[in-house]
């Protein structure tokens, strides 16, 4: 994974234009800048970082006076569901980049499990070429594991590697069989790409609807106990290091799956894992009034499960925040909560959600927060986005402390289903610069003179 | 009290108190050769069931009758639920009908819940999904304590399948509400994780079962028994069946209905002078005319909109 795969992500054609951004506060741990500064974006890269004020404007720049802001690497968000092909309705590449991008994001990888599933290289060459006519921010796609997600044969890997998939997944859907997960751990040796894994264990989850705990007795629901997700990541990391694969656990929910991969990663296992916002920050308390915005899989657990995902998150083992967000239509989500659908939405309020529950309490450090924001990358053999010199001009810029109401002025996202709708959060991204070009702009937020 | 009654947890100490109270007066009404009172007279109750119901509905039905209210019934099957209609256009649809109380079952859990979100009439929860059942809980502390005399300081005993019950989840939350302690057993299987949490102890053998003062059998459900829960149906009865054996000549017996002879309760003890069961079906009736009274017409519960402000509220009495 040395060369960095960035040329697998697409988007709509995009003049970078000259932007100067004056008097930002400059955070990028990895790049070593903590502190207020301008920063000068040409050419579709950081061109120079002055002290603040200090920067001249070339003659096309646009200038963003951007004091009281935070400027930060642009988010990466390895776990996003475009719905697209099949269910436009709820949301398509440009609702849903359109939506990444006012998150702050620069970059995101899809998943294939849309309708028809992407198995086969021309849906996947069909999806890049829609991507470079609707995406706001670079787009990836990954593609399944097994045909139409079945779970009994491998999709033409290789092939599909050529044709410009992301990564490997059956998200939505775990690998039931362990013969097949070695399978593709095998042919992962000619393919190539990260493995990206749904942990479930059926048997165990059967016809769950939430989190098997003292909330689900009382309701009378049934219960997905947290062994369902950690036996199965048991199952894949000793698959993983017998064949010496790669493999991304996706949205960690349960104490027991955070061990399982400590011990793997202390073990040399190359495994690496992610967990959402409404993982780290919400449990299965919220749904006691039923409520269908409370409702995914895997499902919201204990206050115990979560505070095992925010050390998680601190000590690394959680490399990176992803949203799974997954929009759902309203009529979907208005049905009992045993029926309605699995999945929330995420990408407008992640960094926000975050920030107000985790950083501006002090359980978190903010650089910590930006790394994993950005750290989605790196599984997928992505470059992180980076403020340093010459580095691809990927950059949010963030007002840490704007108070804002999830949904209040309505979504970019086609679809509502978010867990945060209603909450008051403080952190609003203004502004998104993603591989060289405004990928949003805050309507609020002032257009700075242009020189 | 509340405007609907979704959950046991919807009601105080109190509210209990007042609906048992309001169903005394009930009975003696029932007790008379017309058994009418116009207390709901000019308002529309709906019964609206989405799983097959015999008792539930049928009680409901005579409650809202003997309350003279106008009465519809609509059953999932037939209706435009068959048609793929979704509950919320049902709802709303009968919504404009101005029903004072729409009676709702549905097989998922909330969803009485969700109704209430979507009428203005007040929601009477009659079974959601494996969650709650209220006025089988309020039938059942009525029934209980008219014959025991008390409801305090009673020790109950629920045995069988809890995991599936919605009659277990409401009946733990009234019966430690009423000062009762209970007790649940069964199955390891059938015992969800967690359940202590509701307030009762968690047995899986009837070892014990001679401290009971009161012992509620539930019902094992046929598609349960055919599943993995129990290896047999014989090794259920054979550990947890109620047979004249096992209860004692001072304990009480109750049973949601409908039994399953010579699976989770033997004949010999169905048909004992201990058995609540024919008694926890009358009292039905009256409890279920007492919660549509309390929550209606009852005295923190207003009437509510247009043209219902002058409507009667007054003490029931006979037509």
């Amino acid at each position: 994974m040395s060369t960095p795969l960035d040329s697998l992500l697409d988007r709509a054609g995009s003049a970078p234009g000259a932007l100067l951004i004056r008097r930002a506060h400059l955070l990028d741990p990895r790049a070593g800048l903590d502190g207020p500064g301008d920063l000068l974006l040409r050419g579709g890269a950081v061109a120079e970082i002055g002290a603040p004020g200090a920067l001249e404007a070339p003659a096309d720049a646009e200038i963003v006076e951007a004091e009281g802001l935070h400027a930060f690497p642009a988010f990466v968000d390895c776990h996003v569901h475009l719905r697209t092909p099949g269910r436009e309705d709820e949301e398509d590449i440009e609702t849903g980049t359109r939506a990444a991008a006012a998150g702050g994001y620069g970059a995101i990888l899809a998943m294939p499990n849309t309708d028809p599933v992407v198995d086969t290289a021309s849906i996947l060459g069909s999806l890049r070429e829609r991507a470079r006519g609707e995406a706001r921010i670079p787009t990836g796609f990954t593609a399944a594991v097994t045909v139409g997600q079945r779970g009994e044969r491998l999709t033409e890997m290789a092939e599909l590697a050529e044709a410009g998939a992301a990564g490997f997944t059956d998200d939505g859907f775990p690998l039931r069989s362990a013969g097949v997960m070695r399978q593709a751990l095998q042919y992962q040796r000619l393919a190539g790409r990260c493995i990206a894994l749904h942990e479930e264990d059926p048997a165990l989850s059967v016809d769950g609807a939430m989190h098997e705990g003292e909330v689900s007795a009382l309701l009378g629901v049934a219960g997905i106990p947290s062994a369902s997700e950690s036996t199965v990541v048991a199952r894949d990391a000793e698959l993983a290091a017998y064949e010496d694969g790669f493999i991304h656990v996706q949205h960690v929910s349960a104490r027991q799956t955070v061990e399982v991969l400590e011990r793997a990663r202390a073990a040399g296992v190359r495994v690496t894992a992610e967990a959402t916002p409404h993982h780290l920050l919400l449990t299965d308390e919220c749904v006691r009034g039923l409520d269908t915005h409370f409702k995914m899989n895997p499902p919201l657990r204990s206050e115990d499960d979560r505070q095992a995902l925010v050390d998680g998150l601190r000590s690394g083992v959680l490399g990176c925040i992803a949203t799974d967000h997954a929009p759902h239509a309203r009529e979907e989500k208005e049905e009992p909560f045993e029926l309605a659908p699995m999945g929330v939405t995420g990408l407008e309020s992640a960094f926000a959600a975050v920030h107000t529950d985790l950083v501006v309490p002090g359980v978190l450090a903010l650089g910590l927060v930006i790394e994993r924001m950005t750290a989605g990358a790196e599984p997928f053999g992505l470059s992180i986005p980076s403020l340093a010199r010459d580095a691809p001009a990927n950059v949010c810029l963030v007002d840490l402390a704007a108070e804002w109401e999830v949904g209040e002025s309505g979504y970019e996202s086609r679809s509502s289903n978010c867990a945060f709708a209603g909450r008051r959060l403080v952190g609003r991204v203004r502004m998104t610069i993603a591989a060289g070009a405004v990928a949003f702009r805050e309507r609020s937020f002032a257009i700075g003179a242009v020189a | 009290m509340k405007r609907h009654l979704l959950s046991v947890d919807d009601l105080s100490r109190e509210d209990i108190e007042r609906i048992l109270g309001r169903a005394e007066s009930f009975a003696e009404v029932s007790g008379r050769e017309i058994k009418k009172v116009p207390t709901l007279r000019g308002r529309t109750v709906i019964n609206l069931f989405y799983e097959a119901s015999t008792r539930t509905s049928s009680s409901f039905e005579l409650a809202a009758k003997r309350l003279s209210a106008d009465l519809v019934s609509v059953k999932a099957q037939g209706s435009s639920v068959d048609k793929g209609e979704s509950l919320k256009d049902t709802v709303q649809t009968l919504s404009a009908y101005d029903p004072a109380a729409v009676v709702f079952r549905s097989p998922y859990a909330g969803a009485a819940g969700l109704v209430a979100r979507w009428t203005p009439a007040s929601v009477i929860n009659a079974g959601d999904g494996k969650r709650e059942h209220p006025t089988q809980a309020l039938l059942d502390l009525y029934t209980l304590r008219r014959r025991a005399g008390r409801l305090e300081g009673l020790e109950v005993w629920i045995v069988g399948d809890v995991l599936h019950s919605r009659v277990a989840r409401s009946n733990i939350l009234a019966f430690s509400r009423m000062g009762c302690r209970v007790t649940v057993c069964g199955p390891p299987t059938l015992i969800p994780r967690g359940v202590e949490s509701l307030g009762c102890e968690v047995r899986t053998t009837l070892e014990e079962l001679g401290q009971a003062d009161v012992v509620y059998a539930l019902r094992m459900q046929h598609e349960r028994m055919t599943g993995t829960f129990v290896p047999s149906l014989r090794e259920y009865a054979a550990q947890y069946q109620i047979d004249g054996r096992r209860l004692g000549a001072g304990q009480l017996l109750m049973h949601p209905g409908p039994v399953n002879r010579g699976v989770e309760l033997s004949a010999e003890v169905i048909d004992s002078p201990q058995a609540l069961i024919t008694d926890q079906v009358e009292s039905g009736v009256v409890v279920r005319m007492a919660v549509l009274y309390e929550l209606l017409a009852g005295g923190s519960a207003l009437p509510r909109g247009a043209g219902t402000s002058s409507r009667a509220t007054s003490e029931p009495q006979p037509a």
